[in-house]
C-alpha cells in the first residue's frame, strides 16, 4: 500500500509494466475487506436469482384475486401485491430483469466507451477533437434525464431501456480508454511494431485491449452500479421495465399510495433492500478493483 | 483570459444549437400533422384537403425544412415555445410557475450537501485512516447506492407516517403561508436529495484534501514552523477548495435528474414532475420546453465552473488551460 512513486498530473500516466501485477492484484483486492463482502453478496445474490425460482415455483405473473395484499405467510412468505400476485416471486424474477439490465447495459456502455476512446487515442487529430468533444456534451447532461426523455418519445420497453442506458452512459469508459491508448501510442514499442507492418486494428487487438483491460473493469463495475440506479429508478416513475414483468424499481413503484406504504411495508421494504444491497456491493467491489489495479491511489 | 472565456462560450453555443436541431428533428418526427389535426374532419364542410393545404402554407409548413428550422428558432428565441396540449397555457408561463418550486427544492439541498458533505471529507482527510475516516466514507458510499426515491420512502414512513413530525407530500399547507410553513414542507425532500449529493461532495473534498496535504509547500508551511491549524486553514483549505468548486457546479445537472425523482414523491409542483405529467399526458410542447430547459441548465454550469475555476486559479487567466 506504501508505494511511492512519481505522480504525474497529466493523462500520460504509464501503465504498470514491469511487474506482471495479475497476483498482486488478486492479493491487493483481498486485503479490501468490504470489497470481498461485496463479492460474496454480489455471487449470493446472482445465485440466488437462478436457484431459487426451482424452489418457489409460484408463477410470479399469476394473479389471485381472492388473495390481494395479504401480509406474510406461510402459503406466500412476503406476502401478496395488489393484484394478488406472490411478492417473493416477484422478488425472484425482478432481481434477474434488474440484474440482467444492470449487466447488459453497462456491457454495452463500456464496449461502446473501449471502441469510442481507442480509436480517439489511436487516430488523434481531428478524429480525437470530435470524439473528445462529443464525450464532454454527453457526460455533463445527466442520464436518467436523458433516458427519460428518450423512454417518453419512443415509449417504454426493456430493450428500449437497455439500448439508451448504453448509449448515454459510455463516457467514463472512453476517457479512460482514451488516455491509456493515447500514452501507449507515444511508446517506441508501438511505433517500432507500426514499422513492422502491423494495422490498427492489430494494435488495438493486441497492445491496446490487454492494456486497458483491468482499469476498464473497474469503470464497468461502477457502470453496472449506475445501471441498476438507473433501471430501477425509471421503473420506480413507471418509464422502465414495463408491467407486467417484475422488475425491483417496478416493485416500488405501487409504494407511492401513502396507504400501502404506511401499512404494507412487505410490498416495499424488500425491493428497496435488494437495490440498496446490490449497489452497495457492486461499489464496494468497484473500489477494492480500483485499489487493486492502481495503487497509486491513495487511501 | 478572454480567449479561455471566448472558446468556451463558443463551445456552448456549439451545444445550444446541437440541442435546438434535435429538438426541431424531434418535432418533426412527432406523430401528428399540425394542419390536420386543426381542421376537424367530421364539422369541416367543403373540400377539406385544399383546406390543409391552404392552412399548410398559412402555417409555413409547405416552406423547406432549413427554413421552417429557422422561423421555430427566431420563435424559441424570443421565448415562444407553444402551448400546452392539455391546458392551452404557453410552455413558458407554465415553465416560470415551476421553475420557482424546482430552484428552491435544489438551493435547499445544495446547501445541505455543501455544508455536511465538504467538512466531513475534509475532516475524514485530515483523520485518514482512522475510524472517523472509515465511517465517513462507508456513509459516502451508502448515500451513493442507496437509490434517493428507497431512502425517500423510509423517510417518509420515519418521519411522517409513523412520527407524524413532517408533512408526506406538498410545498405547503392548503391556504397555509409563512415562512415555517414552507420550512416544514421542505425539510423532508431537501434533506434526502442533499444527502444523495452529499456523498459525492464528501468523496471529492476527502481526496482534494488529501492531494493538496501530500505536497511540497505544506511541507515547507510546517517546517516554518506554523501550527497545524494554520497550515491546513491558510495553506491546505484554499487550495482544496479549487477543485471542489468545479466539482460542485458540474453536479447541478445530476441534482437536477434527482429533483426529478423526489418531487415525484413528495408531489412537489416543480419542473421534473411536470415533465413526467407531460410523458403521461403526451403533451410534447412541455416536453420540449424541458429539454430545452435541461440544455440551458447543463451548459450554463459548465459555463460557471470553467469560470469560477479561472477566477480563483491565476494560472488559467493567464496562460490559457492549467
Amino acid at each position: 500500500m506504501t508505494v511511492v512513486q512519481e505522480v504525474t498530473p497529466s493523462a500520460t500516466q504509464q501503465p504498470e509494466m514491469a511487474v506482471p501485477p495479475g497476483r498482486l492484484a488478486v492479493r491487493r483486492f483481498m486485503r479490501h475487506r468490504l470489497a470481498v463482502v461485496g463479492l460474496v453478496v454480489l455471487v449470493l445474490m446472482g445465485l440466488a436469482t437462478l436457484v431459487l425460482p426451482l424452489i418457489v415455483t409460484t408463477d410470479p405473473n399469476a394473479v389471485d384475486p381472492t388473495a390481494f395484499r395479504r401480509p406474510p405467510s406461510s402459503e406466500h412468505p412476503l406476502g401478496t401485491d395488489s393484484a394478488g400476485r406472490d411478492v417473493l416471486a416477484r422478488l425472484i424474477a425482478g432481481g434477474q430483469i434488474s440484474l440482467l439490465v444492470g449487466l447488459i447495459a453497462a456491457f454495452g456502455a463500456t464496449v461502446i466507451g473501449m471502441t469510442l476512446g481507442a480509436v480517439a487515442g489511436y487516430f488523434g487529430g481531428w478524429v480525437d477533437a470530435t470524439i473528445s468533444r462529443l464525450t464532454d456534451v454527453v457526460l455533463s447532461f445527466p442520464t436518467l434525464i436523458v433516458v427519460i426523455i428518450v423512454v417518453a418519445f419512443v415509449g417504454p420497453s426493456l430493450t428500449t431501456l437497455v439500448l439508451a442506458i448504453a448509449l448515454f452512459d459510455w463516457p467514463t469508459a472512453c476517457r479512460v480508454v482514451r488516455g491509456l491508448t493515447m500514452s501507449l501510442r507515444a511508446q517506441d514499442s508501438i511505433t517500432g511494431v507500426i514499422g513492422l507492418g502491423a494495422g490498427p486494428l492489430r494494435i488495438l487487438r493486441k497492445h491496446v485491449v490487454p492494456t486497458v483491460v483491468a482499469p476498464l473493469t473497474v469503470v464497468a463495475t461502477i457502470l453496472v452500479a449506475q445501471a441498476i440506479m438507473l433501471e430501477a429508478a425509471l421503473s420506480f416513475l413507471g418509464l422502465g421495465v414495463p408491467p407486467p414483468s417484475a422488475s425491483w424499481g417496478n416493485m416500488l413503484n405501487e409504494a407511492q399510495s401513502l396507504s400501502i406504504l404506511e401499512s404494507m411495508p412487505w410490498l416495499w421494504l424488500p425491493p428497496g433492500l435488494a437495490i440498496a444491497l446490490t449497489v452497495l456491493a457492486v461499489n464496494f467491489v468497484g473500489d477494492g478493483l480500483r485499489d487493486a489495479v492502481d495503487p497509486r491511489t491513495t487511501r | 483570459m478572454i480567449a479561455f472565456l471566448v472558446r468556451r462560450l463558443m463551445i456552448s453555443g456549439v451545444v445550444l444549437a446541437a440541442m435546438s436541431i434535435l429538438l426541431f428533428v424531434l418535432l418533426q418526427v412527432m406523430p401528428g400533422d399540425p394542419a390536420e389535426m386543426m381542421i376537424d374532419p367530421f364539422s369541416f364542410a367543403g373540400n377539406r384537403e385544399e383546406a390543409v393545404a391552404r392552412r399548410r402554407e398559412q402555417l409555413g409548413l409547405d416552406q423547406p425544412v432549413v427554413v421552417q428550422y429557422f422561423r421555430w428558432l427566431g420563435e424559441l428565441l424570443q421565448g415562444n415555445l407553444g402551448y400546452s396540449f392539455s391546458s392551452g397555457r404557453a410552455v413558458s408561463e407554465v415553465m416560470t410557475t415551476r421553475l420557482s418550486g424546482t430552484i428552491r427544492l435544489m438551493g435547499a439541498s445544495m446547501l445541505i450537501a455543501v455544508l455536511v458533505g465538504i467538512p466531513v471529507g475534509i475532516v475524514a482527510a485530515l483523520r485518514r485512516n482512522t475510524a472517523v475516516d472509515y465511517t465517513a466514507s462507508f456513509v459516502s458510499l451508502l448515500a451513493i447506492s442507496v437509490p434517493s426515491f428507497f431512502v425517500a420512502l423510509l423517510g417518509i414512513y420515519v418521519f411522517a407516517l409513523t412520527l407524524g413530525w413532517l408533512p408526506t407530500a406538498g410545498m405547503n399547507s392548503p391556504g397555509g403561508t409563512g415562512l415555517w410553513d414552507s420550512l416544514r414542507y421542505l425539510i423532508l425532500p431537501a434533506s434526502i436529495l442533499g444527502f444523495a449529493l452529499a456523498g459525492p461532495y464528501m468523496r471529492y473534498a476527502r481526496s482534494s484534501m488529501l492531494e493538496v496535504l501530500g505536497q511540497d509547500f505544506l511541507v515547507t508551511a510546517r517546517s516554518k514552523g506554523l501550527s497545524r491549524l494554520q497550515v491546513v486553514g491558510r495553506h491546505a483549505l484554499r487550495n482544496a477548495m479549487i477543485p471542489l468548486v468545479t466539482v460542485a457546479a458540474i453536479q447541478i445537472p445530476s441534482l437536477f435528474a434527482g429533483a426529478v425523482v423526489i418531487e415525484q414523491i413528495f408531489a412537489w409542483p416543480g419542473m421534473g414532475r411536470m415533465a413526467l405529467e407531460a410523458i403521461s399526458a403526451r403533451d410534447y410542447p412541455i416536453l420540449l420546453g424541458f429539454v430545452m430547459a435541461v440544455a440551458i441548465l447543463v451548459v450554463v454550469c459548465n459555463l460557471l465552473a470553467d469560470l469560477a475555476y479561472a477566477i480563483i486559479d491565476p494560472r488559467i487567466r493567464i496562460g490559457g488551460r492549467a
